[in-house]
């Protein structure tokens, strides 16, 4: 199977150790990882904040590059649920674009998805001895519907302890450019989302969406918790021999 | 009764601002919207037909809206036949004068009100007022808003930004007549209201209503609510008269038990709603008038994306599980319609271009949660992407997005850029300045890696 690795800007440009995580876990599962290297962002930023224009041309782009793949796999549940989800409303129904998008987004699947409904594997033979609790970020959870995918992934991890988070489906309050637009907001949002992470006790934070870590993790190291935050892949690309 | 929302100053993220300091407010509002999504959540979950229900609500919504001008037109038919008089309304003044023309030529200086978000949307009070008309509401919450002298902040309990003993205080000082040694007890609350209303409805001979429904096979409007007062308004006095957006039409008696469903459980977290009123047309010895309001509808109507909105049956499900409601509160919306639907309906209903209305599509994190709850299932996330497209930007953030639009456009733009940051990385401040201060004021930027993960492939595979 040829799997291609959308990295999306946020991790190829900040977190990069997710990807090399991606990678060394398909490998360990047998796949033929392939990087387009012409991939560059999905245009989330832009639709939602409302250049249609610029969001279109990246969508347009994207089609491009992953057309000729049977699979691509994006270690970002907010990434995918932009593809999955907008990029369909985004085209002209009918047109060369529309149909473009209808040929590569049914092969587009974040990484739980790939892992439990194509791979079919629930234990990837991971490691990693630590207390961890599992934030469904908000497009992994009511956009995807990606469920217990993650959780059943973890789950299976020797030495793994999952706590559970309360309040987990509440929204973070990163919300991408809302962030920065409604600050006062977010950051009350963050804080009440880093106080039921340590309420569990957990050392590790995980999610499927870096981009929600970055604004989850940023509070909890101004806040000086010590609590660290780990992508899904990463934890999962975590082995005995790593550690 | 304060003034309008309509012009108030400052934009969302201001009014936020100030909000989630309030740390009594944001105690309220948990509360409130808490226990409340709570017992919505336990009811809808008893309904293994729920998403089938919600399909229905959604259907029967989009057809009525798609045929609305046939059946307003049998609307206004069937109210005629049945010995009312049906009024059309432009726009928020015509109501407004339409309706004080109605209440001059009774000969009568007070009126009684329930419940109407209609009547709210352009602030008929203050209408009514300066024509020497005084319009008393009969909905507890509506009553602590109007003696207190504040904006509604919720579309079910619009003083939910107030608890017991701010209510308390409220009718100490405006209520006359109420005992001395009253207690913030809700019991005492709410039998002092009572006294103070049954005197009110007794001396009424006006009403102004809004209705949640109207039937249109047989020209009936319908009002749901818990009190009784409403029930005291439509029966007791001699002239009533209603006054209802468009767009809360159904075709027939079959569409309504869909949504008698519906509203209750979304709303109140009830199975049932305690009272459900229906009239048609006048009943012996009253005089009925139903004014029909577009006020921004028929446009909303014409927005291929936005015209979802009109199917909102004003549950307030989605403010109750809107995070960013439950922070920011009612008011920041500056609307009667606050929360997820407010965001959307609002700058559609006023058009964006005060800053208030332009900063709407974008109090919300697009976490989806509105979407999920909404009975007749509007894609609130998707109108708000779409109202953001349509809303005027700033010019630096427009350049901002044209440069990050530039790079992505090109894998070797975004490589070199990536690499500019990689030689800054210890050049980062850790406080960011200009809008980016929003970010680092809060929270920690993560470290730039010393290599993107484009040029660790690069270096490692295709050597
Ligand atoms: S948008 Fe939906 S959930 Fe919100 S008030 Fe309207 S009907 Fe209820």
């Amino acid at each position: 199977m040829r799997v291609a690795l959308f990295i999306t800007c946020v991790n190829d440009t900040l977190f990069p150790g997710t990807g090399k995580a991606v990678v060394s876990l398909l490998r360990r599962l047998g796949c033929d990882v392939d990087f387009p290297a012409a991939q560059t962002c999905c245009g989330q930023m832009h639709v939602n904040t409302g250049y249609r224009t610029e969001g279109v041309r990246l969508a347009r782009h994207f089609t491009e590059v992953f057309a000729g793949y049977d699979a691509v796999v994006a270690p970002s549940g907010s990434c995918a649920a932009m593809v999955r989800e907008q990029y369909p409303k985004l085209a002209r129904p009918g047109s060369k674009g529309a149909a473009a998008i209808a040929e590569v987004v049914p092969k587009v699947y974040e990484l739980s998805e790939f892992l439990i409904d194509v791979l079919k594997v629930e234990d990837v033979g991971a490691y990693f001895p630590h207390r961890v609790t599992y934030h469904p970020t908000c497009h992994s959870l009511r956009g995807l519907r990606l469920g217990d995918r993650p959780t059943r992934l973890l789950q299976h991890v020797r030495g793994l302890e999952l706590v559970p988070l309360p309040e987990a489906e509440e929204c973070c309050g990163f919300g991408g450019t809302f962030a920065v637009k409604n600050p006062a907001v977010s950051a009350a949002m963050g804080a009440d989302k880093t106080r039921s992470i340590l309420d569990t006790g957990a050392e590790v934070l995980c999610a499927a969406d870096n981009s929600c870590l970055m604004h989850i993790g940023g509070t909890l190291s101004r806040q000086k918790t010590g609590v660290r935050t780990m992508h899904l892949a990463e934890i999962l690309a975590s082995t005995e021999e790593a550690q | 009764m304060s003034a309008t929302f309509l012009g108030m100053p400052g934009n969302f993220p201001k009014n936020a601002e100030k909000a989630v300091q309030n740390s009594q407010l944001r105690f309220n509002l948990r509360k409130a919207t808490h226990t409340i999504r709570g017992k919505r959540a336990s009811v809808v979950g008893e309904l293994p037909d729920w998403q089938e229900l919600r399909a229905a609500g959604k259907a029967i919504k989009d057809h009525t809206l798609r045929n609305l001008d046939r059946y307003l037109v049998q609307m206004e038919e069937a109210v005629t036949r049945a010995g009312g008089t049906v009024h059309w309304a432009r726009d928020a003044a015509e109501a407004n004068r339409i309706v004080a023309d109605l209440v001059k030529a009774t000969g009568e200086t007070e009126v009684v009100k329930v419940k109407s978000m209609a009547t709210q949307e352009i602030n008929l009070n203050d209408a009514l007022a300066a024509e020497g008309i005084t319009a008393y509401e009969t909905d507890l919450a509506e009553l602590i808003v109007q003696l207190g002298d504040d904006f509604p902040s919720h579309i079910l309990v619009p003083a939910i930004h107030r608890n017991r003993s701010e209510i308390r205080e409220i009718f100490l000082e405006k209520m006359p007549k109420v005992p001395d040694n009253l207690t913030d007890d809700p019991p005492a609350l709410a039998e002092a209201a009572r006294l103070h209303l049954r005197e009110r409805f007794l001396k009424s001979k006006v009403a102004i209503s809004g209705a949640n429904f109207m039937v249109a096979e047989t020209g009936t409007l319908v009002v749901l609510e818990s009190e009784g007062n409403g029930r005291m308004c439509l029966t007791l006095p001699r002239t009533l008269i209603s006054v209802v957006g468009i767009e809360k039409l159904l075709p027939s008696w079959r569409d309504l038990e869909v949504f008698l469903q519906l509203l209750p459980r979304s709303s109140t977290g009830e199975r049932m709603n305690p009272y459900t009123s229906m009239w048609t047309g006048a009943v012996e010895g009253q005089d009925f008038h139903l004014v029909l309001l577009d006020n921004g509808r028929t446009d909303v109507l014409a927005d291929e994306v936005g015209r979802q909105a009109l199917r909102c049956i004003r549950c307030s499900a989605c403010l109750n599980v809107c995070p960013v409601y439950e922070r920011a509160g009612g008011h920041a919306y500056g609307s009667v319609y606050p929360g997820p639907i407010g965001a959307i309906l609002t700058p559609q209903l006023r058009g964006m271009g005060s800053d208030l209305d332009a900063s709407l599509p974008y109090a919300s994190s697009l976490c989806g949660a509105c979407y999920e709850v909404c009975p007749v299932a509007i894609d609130i996330p998707e109108v708000l992407v779409d109202l953001r497209a349509k809303a005027p930007h700033a010019a630096a953030e427009r350049a901002g997005m044209k440069v990050a639009g530039w790079i992505f456009n090109d894998h070797t733009r975004l490589a070199k850029a990536q690499r500019v940051a990689t030689r800054l990385r210890k050049l980062v401040p850790k406080r960011l300045p200009g809008p980016l201060s929003a970010w680092t004021d809060t929270r920690d930027i993560p470290d730039i890696p010393e290599e993107s993960f484009r040029d660790w492939w690069e270096r490692n595979e295709r050597a």
